[in-house]
């Protein structure tokens, strides 16, 4: 048992998860006879070793900090937005679309424009849950999920028979963008070595200090951090849930929806069928479960999790490990941040004052449902 | 084409697709009854894929026609194996169930991925020999127009699930063991006190989830797919935890969602060789079971359905 302060063991925990995480995808390369070593120092040598491999990173990082922002402001709230992936394809789709089908319109126009209707749109897939949640109690978790499966066959559908054929170069794929709506800027580009690295970084740290603004200097912060904390005593303060409810939701989709418009207007440049779920939804959830919801660890673990990434393919040509390695670390951080209450029993805080006897609350969860939600809203729970 | 051999079509080919969705549904309905949401069913349909893939690519020389029934036996208890680590996280270390589950979710693919690789030198497996194919049930197929309809070049393993979904449900609701394994999800204090092993019975829940898991993954990837590549289970482990909730997480009301979603799947692939439904964008019905599980929801609000401890932490105080 060490002895450490609270605000230590807060840092203490995600660093060992981190360390874990690490030895487990060291055994698993171990098992199949790969180098753990040379692996994990190939990674990070691609990664941060030269000026294409640092610009990559960043890039990859801006739309998992929008989209970790996205689960962590639902999470505040006391939701669970698994939607992230939906959402963030809403806004993909959506971004390129305006800028597909308004090409020569000025770019002062164009950009923010398209920005916006992206923002919208996953502001509106998120919303919906919100509203039946607010509504009906319908449990966020199942509806999200549900519509992320509606969001990626609607957006088949979308770009396979309703786009106009003019707009794509074949049925799976959109024509690329013209630069009147791209994120994309050249001397970035030309210091970062020819990287895809794009304005999106620049957005996405000034949506992390709105995200710390909102949370931590406004009102609307305060009652959605309230709401989440204790639903009954804010109702008791005249905070109303429902509005709060559906709020943090619009909020959170629009975060994760403007993670899409990144992605579309400053990595990709178009947009192409999706089969499964946008991994930048999952990998933004991620981010945010390990970074503890907080503005710097956000941002410090989607550096994290991009060097593993970009770095995991410079791992695949030199070391010849398969890249889904990373992946696998990565989801084994975030068993180990799950499993957090048993890492916490490695240490003792010091601090005697903490030690009193804090009053026991019910520990209750995400039921799957319908009735036993931990917030009862609607007609029969008045809030 | 004649009305029998349209309704054979569409049957048949619902049969395979519920297949995988009613043994998953079926492990759903038994991890959350016992008070574990499973949201990892998704991860555990992948491991029970890979894992019969493998195994059937290795051995079908060796067993033959028998090589995919051994094949899903050993992708269930590969899918029991990953779900030990759902159970461990959630009922001995505390951890939120969503997040635990959304583990199993992110591990898997790239698990499997990783694994075949590490094997075959290749990101996907070959095409298997030995699939479950088409069965035809000797005695019953012989009767008029159900028979053929039913019964004839039908998916056995669709039957065997309609038939473990019958047996499951009496287990659930008719036994001892079924008795306790609810009373856990609906009131753990009040079945501690009484005497019940709360631990050991919500491990039961979720090993018996990851089973019937791996068992789906098995026989979707042995049965549709053919193969195991990271796009082999997309959706029907979430499907499948749709048809646990549009079947009030009862065994045999999953067992008629699953069989619906199936109806629902395959018209979307099959629709185009039948007249009237070639024309409805197929869109409709491939999202048709998520926003029918939405509706429902929306519907069910007010109504006890869930067990009402589903997924809240037991913590026994010393």
């Amino acid at each position: 048992m060490i002895k450490v302060s609270p605000k230590i063991k807060r840092i203490l925990v995600p660093i060992i998860s981190i360390i874990a995480g690490f030895l487990v995808g060291a055994i698993i390369m171990l098992i199949w006879n790969y180098n753990p070593i040379q692996a994990y120092s190939s990674m990070f040598a691609s990664a941060l070793g030269n000026m294409n491999g640092i610009g990559e990173t960043i890039r990859e990082a801006s739309p998992l900090i929008f989209t970790a922002i996205g689960f962590a402001i639902a999470s505040k709230a006391g939701f669970f937005n698994i939607g992230l992936p939906g959402q963030a394809q809403a806004g993909w789709l959506t971004s390129i679309w305006i800028v597909l089908a308004y090409p020569n319109m000025p770019k002062i126009i164009l950009l923010p424009l398209a920005i916006i209707v992206g923002t919208i749109a996953g502001a509106l897939v998120a919303g919906v849950a919100g509203y039946l949640r607010a509504q009906f109690g319908t449990n966020e978790v199942i509806t999200t999920i549900m519509l992320n499966y509606i969001v990626l066959y609607t957006c088949q559908y979308l770009m396979q028979q309703v786009m106009s054929p003019n707009l794509r170069i074949d049925t799976d794929t959109t024509k690329n963008i013209s630069s009147n709506g791209s994120l994309k800027i050249n001397w970035l580009t030309n210091m970062f070595g020819g990287s895809r690295i794009n304005a999106g970084i620049f957005l996405a740290l000034v949506a992390i200090i709105i995200y710390w603004f909102l949370m931590k200097k406004t009102t609307m912060g305060f009652e959605i951090k309230s709401v989440g904390a204790n639903p009954f005593a804010s109702r008791y303060a005249g905070m109303s849930s429902k509005k709060n409810i559906i709020l943090s939701m619009l909020l959170s989709g629009s975060f994760a929806g403007l993670g899409g418009v990144v992605q579309g207007l400053g990595t990709y440049q178009n947009y192409f069928t999706q089969t499964t779920s946008l991994d930048i939804g999952w990998d933004g959830l991620s981010v945010a479960l390990l970074g503890g919801s907080t503005t710097i660890g956000i941002l410090l673990a989607a550096i994290l999790f991009s060097i593993l990434k970009i770095g995991g393919l410079g791992m695949q040509t030199i070391a010849g490990i398969p890249y889904e390695i990373v992946s696998i670390v990565i989801a084994a951080i975030i068993f180990f941040v799950a499993i957090s209450y048993v890492i916490g029993l490695l240490f003792k805080t010091k601090d005697k004052k903490n030690n009193y006897q804090q009053p026991q609350r019910k520990e209750r969860g995400p039921n799957n449902g319908i009735d036993g939600s931990n917030i009862e809203v609607g007609k029969k729970g008045q809030i | 084409m004649n009305i029998v051999t349209t309704l054979a079509l569409i049957v048949s080919s619902t049969f395979v697709y519920s297949a995988p969705l009613i043994l998953t549904a079926l492990g759903g309905v038994y991890s959350e009854n016992s008070g574990i949401v499973n949201i990892g069913l998704e991860g555990i349909m992948t491991m029970g894929a890979f894992s019969s893939i493998v195994f059937n690519l290795t051995f079908a020389s060796t067993f033959g026609k028998a090589t995919p029934w051994i094949g899903a036996l050993v992708g269930g208890i590969c899918g029991l194996t990953f779900s030990l680590l759902h159970a461990v996280a959630t009922i001995n270390f505390h951890a939120n169930h969503v997040i635990s589950g959304t583990v199993l979710n992110l591990m898997a693919p790239p698990l499997g991925v990783f694994l075949i690789k590490a094997i075959y030198d290749k990101g996907q497996t070959e095409n298997i020999t030995q699939n479950f194919g088409y069965f035809t049930i000797p005695g019953l197929a012989n009767i008029p127009i159900i028979g053929p309809i039913f019964f004839k070049n039908t998916s056995a393993p669709a039957w065997c699930a309609i038939l473990i979904s019958i047996l499951l449900w009496w287990v659930l609701y008719k036994t001892r063991f079924g008795l306790r394994l609810r009373s856990c999800g609906e009131n753990p204090q009040a079945a501690d006190t009484m005497g019940i092993h709360v631990y050991a019975m919500r491990y039961a829940g979720v090993l018996i989830s990851g089973f019937m898991g791996g068992l789906g993954g098995a026989v979707f990837a042995e049965a549709i797919s053919g193969n195991f590549s990271v796009s082999t289970i997309v959706g029907q482990g979430f499907m499948a935890l749709a048809a646990v909730i549009f079947g009030k997480w009862n065994p045999l009301g999953a067992m008629w969602a699953s069989l619906f979603f199936g109806f629902a799947q395959s018209l979307s692939i099959i629709g185009n060789q039948l007249p009237l439904i070639s024309k409805i964008p197929s869109v409709y019905m491939q999202i048709a079971p998520y926003v029918i599980t939405v509706v429902v929801l929306v519907l069910f609000f007010g109504k006890s359905v869930a067990p009402a401890a589903d997924g809240v932490n037991y913590i026994k105080s010393k």
